[in-house]
């Protein structure tokens, strides 16, 4: 599994957990897939091994991932459909940072709402071009 | 009698102190370095790492204070010691007129639990032939057979000495798989001493700063997030910031912008600054930690001495 670190402060085992959620989040890992040993992708991505299994724990305790006595770990079965309350706080983060980022720029939230839906409409007219152009 | 907790540690030094010439190169040094983890040893060139290391392998005796490796003390039998302890450092300290199979051939000699299934596997990856003399390698390939010469014993305890100062990146990523390695192999103990900070950050169990022959802190990368923020703070043009100090410290400047790290305290609300506002908060690299710790203990230390100039 490919998983990038940089050195740019967010702590390395979170960097991890980032990307392995992303991958279960979006689909690229599905229920039931195998994750490589907290050992082998210690030695591919060259960090130290209990900070992957840092990593995996709190995958774990998250629900994405289940650990199968001596047999390794794999994506968990409950992840097949998030409750609402989970996909959620997924994106909380990333809305504060956007509530913050518009109170900078003087723009309320209720602005940002509209500015998401205008956004959205938008986003809609382009795919839709681009289908009628195929 | 070791008591459990010596057995546990794979180093562990007590007060240790020294000095060179009258002038001080240690004080006050104590470092336990648990079994089965891998110990980062950071600090500015002249900190006191490679004496502290050298303490460790036998090398130097202590002056005042314990110096214990696996449970004895290196000084009284440095032969013994060294048998079970693998060290590399930056130097290339290698008897440069030997080939590579004689390199491997001493050290088999030397070492009563040398592998020599694991040495071929080792030259093998490192496509490091047998019969190549070591003065006619590249530098990274020389800092290849000092590492196969370092494990091929599989120590108890991996001293690596800036292993990688000098190195290019294939040899210096080489180098971080073997320390993985080592540490996945049951219980046994690294102790990596590097420049290269995003290195140890990416290994390291637990990253000792040493600075001017003290150590000034210890810090467990995965609690850095938790322990440390870096806020940016906005004052006017005249704005200058307050004297660092344990909580906010390394002011750094850019433009009309300040950085300074937090250390974040369980009960306490975050810092207010007169005159200034706090725009902005995030984690602190580690580098950006060496630095703000470096230079406020520079600024502390200058500090005394400035006091002790005036009677109050």
């Amino acid at each position: 599994m490919r998983i990038q670190i940089n050195p740019e402060g967010v702590p390395i085992y979170q960097q991890i957990a980032d990307q392995v959620r992303y991958r279960i989040v979006s689909k690229q890992l599905i229920v039931g897939d195998e994750l490589p040993s907290i050992r082998c992708l210690a030695q591919t991505i060259r960090v130290n091994p209990n900070t992957v299994a840092k990593a995996y724990r709190e995958l774990e305790n998250e629900g994405f991932l289940e650990k199968r006595r001596t047999k390794g770990t794999f994506v968990a079965q409950q992840m097949t459909e998030l409750t609402l309350q989970q996909r959620t706080s997924l994106i909380t983060p990333q809305i504060d940072a956007i509530i913050a980022y518009g109170s900078r720029l003087g723009l309320s939230p209720p602005q940002l709402v509209d500015l998401i839906q205008s956004r959205e409409r938008a986003m809609q007219d382009k795919a839709s071009t681009k289908r009628e152009e195929i | 009698m070791l008591d459990d907790h010596q057995k546990q540690m794979a180093v562990d030094v007590r007060d240790l102190k020294r000095c060179f010439r009258g002038k001080t190169a240690l004080n006050e040094i104590n470092l336990q370095i648990p079994r089965g983890t891998i110990q980062g040893l950071v600090g500015l060139n002249g900190a006191g790492k490679t004496t502290l290391i050298r303490h460790l392998i036998g090398s130097l005796k202590a002056e005042s204070g314990q110096v214990r490796v696996l449970g004895q003390n290196p000084v009284a039998d440095p032969e013994q010691a060294l048998k079970q302890i693998g060290y590399m450092t930056e130097e290339d300290s290698l008897p440069k007129w030997m080939r590579v199979r004689e390199l491997i051939d001493f050290c088999r000699a030397i070492y009563p639990t040398w592998d020599d299934h694991y040495a071929s596997k080792l030259s093998e990856m490192f496509s490091l032939s047998p019969n190549i003399k070591l003065s006619t390698l590249s530098k990274g390939q020389r800092a290849r057979a000092g590492l196969l010469a370092a494990i091929a014993h599989r120590p108890l305890l991996l001293i690596l000495d800036e292993p990688s100062s000098g190195l290019d990146p294939i040899a210096r990523s080489d180098i971080l798989e073997a320390v993985i390695r080592t540490i996945s192999e049951d219980g046994r103990t690294v102790l990596f001493s590097s420049h290269l900070l995003d290195e140890v950050d990416r290994v390291c169990d637990h990253i000792t700063l040493l600075h001017h022959g003290k150590i000034i802190d210890t810090l467990r990368p995965e609690d850095r997030g938790g322990r440390f923020q870096e806020l940016t703070v906005r004052g006017g043009e005249s704005w200058s910031p307050p004297a660092s100090d344990h909580r906010c410290f390394g002011w750094r400047k850019s433009g009309e912008e300040w950085s300074v790290i937090y250390s974040v305290q369980a009960e306490q609300s975050p810092p207010d600054f007169e005159n200034a506002m706090v725009i902005e908060r995030s984690s602190v690299s580690l580098q950006r930690w060496f630095e703000g710790r470096v230079s406020h203990e520079d600024s502390a230390s200058s500090d005394e001495t400035l006091n002790l100039g005036e009677p109050s």
